[in-house]
């Protein structure tokens, strides 16, 4: 695709001048890096960077039904509490993994959830139908918004010069915020691994917003440093590491399928596969030699291929890192495997996720 | 020492310097600008054949893995060890310390073929 039939964020000029070298991602015109990889990931892990994350989506539920829909679209608990995040999946009938998202409470008949930028048509149409059955109205403003994500230790601090309430809000939690002169939306979450914030505002404001935290020292980072710091805090890539394929179990993610729950899209194919186990599970390995596993690469117990990666890089932090579906019975902690990289075996370990547990 | 000026170039940035029959070759300041951050390099092994063109080594950055073709025919007669430690030496001085292997050369003609500088630098605008 050429760059000029690519979508832009509001942020694309500020990144581009803040050194940013742009790539296609899932057609989304956005920075690899800036300084580069290496150097933004420290600036997450030790001080506080930020990312242009407008690109992702905005669905807003309103109505009488807006929680009832939303435990019906979810397979975790989401809170009807006002301020309160919930990180769930948004399954098909098959109980196989569309999105995962966060849904905030705004009032007990208004939630913001917050999708993959890739999944936003699909999940609204999604919403949609489902809606149908509920006294909803959804709201796709991915359009309208614009989102920073800052993160790190020092992230919060950083954040409070402009917005103090950054120091009072809890993990998962939104406020509403006003913001050179627009209102937005303040939420403590992140997908680093380390503590942080990210902020909604408004197209026309987000500009302002990035160049205030700049001219504060907050380090510009790009998707590659977000994939080596998702990756080593366990979080799922959707698209990568989940998709219409797998189910919540199967990834890895059970802790999100509340099987208590009344009832939600999926749940009775997931209860079937509770009561049988699964065959391939995403499993995490760390390379013991040198070298860099990658997406694709295959993974053989003895002579036996036993699974496939779905996400893979170096890690300053541990080497060699990735995630991948394996078979059940390999995937075992303290296993050893080999990994095939470039046609030559490469020995790694399972090992349980997240790689990297700190802050959050 | 290995220069810009005293080397030739391929179309897929590798640079080669010549001193009798020994080619010795990395990849050019463009190149590990592009592949940046470069965290381990998969060298050939010493006493491998080469032919002109052909993958022989990967470069790995935290983004992604980079073949590398050997410009020139022939054995390969050394590897930089010192990448095995410091990969990213080749970061940091790519034309210098940051060297990849050397070929001993079966069909030396193959370097008159090879791009010069001004060449070289002409294809990297488009």
């Amino acid at each position: 695709m050429n760059q000029t039939d690519l979508q832009k964020t509001p942020l694309c000029a500020a990144c581009e001048k803040a050194g940013g070298k742009m790539v296609d991602f899932h057609g989304w015109l956005l920075p690899v890096q800036f300084e580069g990889i290496i150097a933004e990931h420290k600036a997450v892990r030790e001080a506080a960077g930020m990312f242009d994350v407008s690109h992702m989506g905005q669905i807003f539920v309103e109505g009488k039904d807006a929680w009832p829909f939303l435990q019906y679209v979810n397979c975790n608990n989401i809170k009807n509490e006002p301020g309160a995040g919930v990180y769930s999946h948004i399954l098909t009938e098959k109980g196989t993994i569309i999105d995962d998202a966060i849904s905030f409470c705004l009032t007990p008949e208004k939630f913001l959830v917050v999708v993959n930028a890739a999944c936003v048509a699909e999940d609204f149409a999604w919403f949609e139908k489902q809606a149908q059955k509920f006294d909803v109205t959804v709201r796709n403003e991915s359009a309208q918004w614009a989102m920073i994500a800052v993160q790190g230790p020092q992230a919060l601090e950083q954040v409070a010069k402009l917005l103090p309430q950054a120091k009072d809000i809890a993990r998962f939690h939104i406020v509403e915020i006003e913001l050179f002169g627009a209102k937005g939306y303040l939420t403590r979450t992140g997908y680093t691994g380390e503590d942080g914030v990210e902020i909604m505002l408004p197209n026309a404001q987000i500009e302002a917003l990035w160049n205030a935290l700049l001219a504060q020292g907050v380090k510009p980072c790009g998707l590659g440093a977000r994939d080596v710091l998702r990756l080593e805090a366990g979080y799922l890539l959707n698209g990568a590491d989940a998709d219409q394929t797998r189910t919540p179990y199967e990834a890895s993610c059970g802790w999100v399928v509340k099987l208590a729950k009344e009832n939600f899209v999926g749940k009775d194919a997931l209860a079937a596969q509770k009561a049988q186990g699964v065959k391939e599970k995403l499993t995490g390995f760390v390379l013991k030699s040198p070298g860099v596993p990658r997406a694709g690469c295959k993974v053989f117990a003895g002579a036996e291929e036993k699974g496939v990666l779905t996400s893979g890089t170096f890690s300053p932090l541990f080497k060699g890192i990735a995630v991948g579906y394996l078979a059940a019975d390999a995937a075992v902690p303290g296993t050893e495997v080999e990994i095939e990289i470039h046609g030559r075996r490469a020995k790694a370990e399972v090992v349980k996720t997240p790689f990297y547990k700190n802050r959050v | 020492m290995y220069t810009e000026e005293n080397c030739r170039f391929t179309k897929t940035h590798e640079w080669v310097h010549m001193e009798g029959d020994i080619a010795t070759v990395g990849i050019s300041n463009h190149a590990q600008e592009e592949i940046s951050d470069i965290v381990f390099v998969d060298l050939p092994k010493v006493g491998q054949q080469v032919t002109a063109g052909q993958n022989c080594c990967v470069i790995e950055s935290v983004k992604s893995a980079s073949e590398i073709y050997a410009p020139v025919s022939g054995e390969v007669v050394e590897v930089n060890e010192a990448l095995n430690g410091d990969p990213a030496l080749v970061n940091r001085e790519p034309h210098g310390n940051g060297w990849l292997f050397k070929i001993k050369m079966t069909a030396p003609a193959e370097y008159e073929n090879l791009l010069d500088l001004k060449a070289y630098k002409a294809t990297l605008g488009k």
